[in-house]
């Protein structure tokens, strides 16, 4: 299956189970800094762990703190592996911005439109340097 | 592509806060494709909140490599509340760092408004100016009801825009992305709805959901809009969807009617409002199901104005309260209060205020299993069954006044049509 994101911010190629949410999130209030749980329980996954995922984001909603949250999950050792995303939402992405700025090692971030990213659920991906996606089973 | 000036490039390829600054600022730029940054006026900074120790971190890195602000920069609520008013459960390693954060962002040249709603405490940029706001309620109100151009800054950015004064060129900077695509028609709901606070965060639900990062007109307010209500509507959009800018024909700045705000072109989609709508945006607040139950009441997201202070004063008339009614609000509120004497007496019914901070950042309601929360707020509906793991009961400020007299949930006759 040759799938390629387009590379947003780079990162090192990274493994990890794709977690493809159904519904936009807001990772402030949504997802829990410390341990990387979604929270929101009006979200469909939420319950589920986006840390070392391949986490796909249909859409972004809600607070301009998730960069905030974002940051805490890299310097927690929480965040995904890779972040899938269907447009680029500065909001989010200065969260990795941020980290590299403070010398800490982040993932990457690709873009990929929405409905290539759902029949990512549930498969083990690699993300390479180039922002080629393989699935692994 | 991004083309920085030589004078932006040289800044840039520093070692010290400025320069981290400006690297942030460009490499949003380029991530939302802005060709170029422009000069911003102001910044409102929600990055002074404490998510956890990082962000204290990147504060103190800044300010280490001697970082100012250059422009008017007023702060959102920070995690710690004053003396004297609610106390506030963090551990005290968090409670150090929140401590340490704050005085950062201070120390940056920052001002300590600590509020929400920092429009209603004096920083009211001017229509047309550019400026970089963060906090989603403030950006919305900001754009729609002030008429001044921000995008969503988020944690981070906002302070990196601060500090360089400049921002990003792209989205809400740019007049031709401010007109509305989305027509919202309110006009065919009653006049007594239209006219009663309630509707308004159920109203802006409606708006988050429909419109998503889209902008809409919403027609049929004219005359019954106030600015606390365009307060409480911009608020919940901007928690239920992401919305950055709506327009209210014949209300907002850049609507003096509908085909205005529309660019003179038909409008892409159209929604009309009907009661069947706005009652099930309505059950959808509130997630405590049938239940009396009201272990807390929490107003003011954004920050309670003195108005609405003064609303609830005068339905309490003097009665003291059997639950807990938490007053989220700002310093700028609570120095006239405590100046006219007014504050103690507050308190002494069973008000706590919650000031420079609010009971969904920052653990303050005390943790009961089970626990119901009672709010007019659409943003607290919202957020708090994640953030306090209360369960949210949603009701005009009637209700919930009196629901906090009774301590049970009292409702009042009203028709949703």
């Amino acid at each position: 299956m040759g799938l390629t994101g387009q590379i947003l911010l780079p990162g090192p190629a990274a493994t990890g189970p794709c977690l493809a949410l159904t519904a936009p999130i807001s990772f402030w209030g949504g997802v829990d800094p410390r341990s990387g749980r979604i929270i929101d329980q009006r979200h469909p996954q939420c319950g589920l762990g986006v840390a070392g995922t391949v986490l796909a984001l249909p859409g972004t909603i809600g607070s301009s703190s998730a960069s905030a949250v974002l940051l805490e999950l890299v310097h927690a050792g929480k965040a995904p592996a890779a972040i899938l995303m269907d447009a680029p939402d500065a909001i989010l992405l200065l969260g990795l911005v941020v980290a590299r700025e403070m010398g800490w090692p982040t993932p990457p971030a690709l873009r990929l439109a929405a409905a290539d990213q759902a029949p990512l659920a549930g498969h083990m991906l690699t993300i390479a340097a180039d922002g080629t996606i393989t699935l692994n089973d | 592509m991004l083309e920085l000036t030589p004078q932006q490039r040289a800044i840039a390829a520093g070692t010290d806060g400025a320069a981290m600054a400006l690297r942030i600022v460009a490499e949003a730029a380029r991530l939302m494709g802005a060709p170029r940054l422009i000069p911003v006026a102001s910044a409102h900074i929600d990055g002074a909140l404490y998510h956890g120790d990082s962000g204290t971190l990147f504060a103190e890195r800044l300010v280490k490599g001697g970082a100012r602000v250059a422009v008017r920069a007023t702060l959102n609520v920070g995690a710690l509340a004053p003396a004297g008013c609610a106390a506030i459960r963090l551990p005290p390693h968090e409670r150090d760092m929140a401590a340490r954060m704050m005085r950062a962002y201070e120390a940056m040249g920052c001002e300590p408004s600590w509020t929400c709603a920092p429009y209603q405490a004096g920083h009211r940029p001017a229509r047309g100016s550019d400026v970089a706001w963060g906090e989603s309620n403030a950006v919305v109100f900001c754009n729609s009801v002030l008429g001044a151009r921000t995008n969503r800054y988020g944690d981070f950015l906002d302070i990196a825009c601060a500090i360089a004064g400049v921002a990003p060129d792209y989205g809400l900077h740019r007049p031709e992305n401010r007109v509305a695509t989305l027509l919202i028609d309110a006009s065919g709901l009653s006049r007594s709805l239209r006219a009663s606070d309630v509707f308004y965060p159920v109203l802006g639900t409606l708006l988050g959901r429909s419109a998503g990062t889209s902008i809409a007109v919403i027609e049929g307010l004219q005359g019954y809009t106030t600015e606390d209500r365009l307060k409480a509507l911009g608020a919940a959009s901007a928690s239920a969807g992401g919305v950055g800018l709506f327009h209210v024909a014949g209300v907002t700045p850049e609507a003096p009617d509908a085909a205005t705000a529309l660019g003179g072109l038909p409008p892409r989609e159209t929604l009309i409002l009907t009661p069947a709508i706005v009652q099930q945006a309505l059950a959808g607040l509130s997630t405590a199901g049938r239940t009396e139950r009201i272990d807390a009441v929490a107003v003011g997201s954004p920050h309670l104005s003195l108005a609405e202070i003064d609303e609830i004063e005068h339905r309490l008339a003097g009665r003291r309260l059997a639950a807990p009614l938490y007053a989220n609000t700002g310093r700028h509120v609570l120095k006239p209060l405590e100046a006219q004497g007014r504050r103690a007496a507050l308190e002494q019914a069973g008000v706590v205020f919650v000031v420079d901070t609010c009971v969904v950042v920052t653990p303050i309601l005390p943790e009961i299993a089970g626990a119901v929360l009672m709010t007019n707020s659409g943003k607290f509906a919202h957020y708090a069954p994640g953030t306090t793991g209360y369960a949210v009961t949603y009701g005009s400020l009637g209700e919930c006044v009196e629901s906090a007299v009774a301590g049970r949930l009292v409702r009042e006759e009203r028709a949703w049509v």
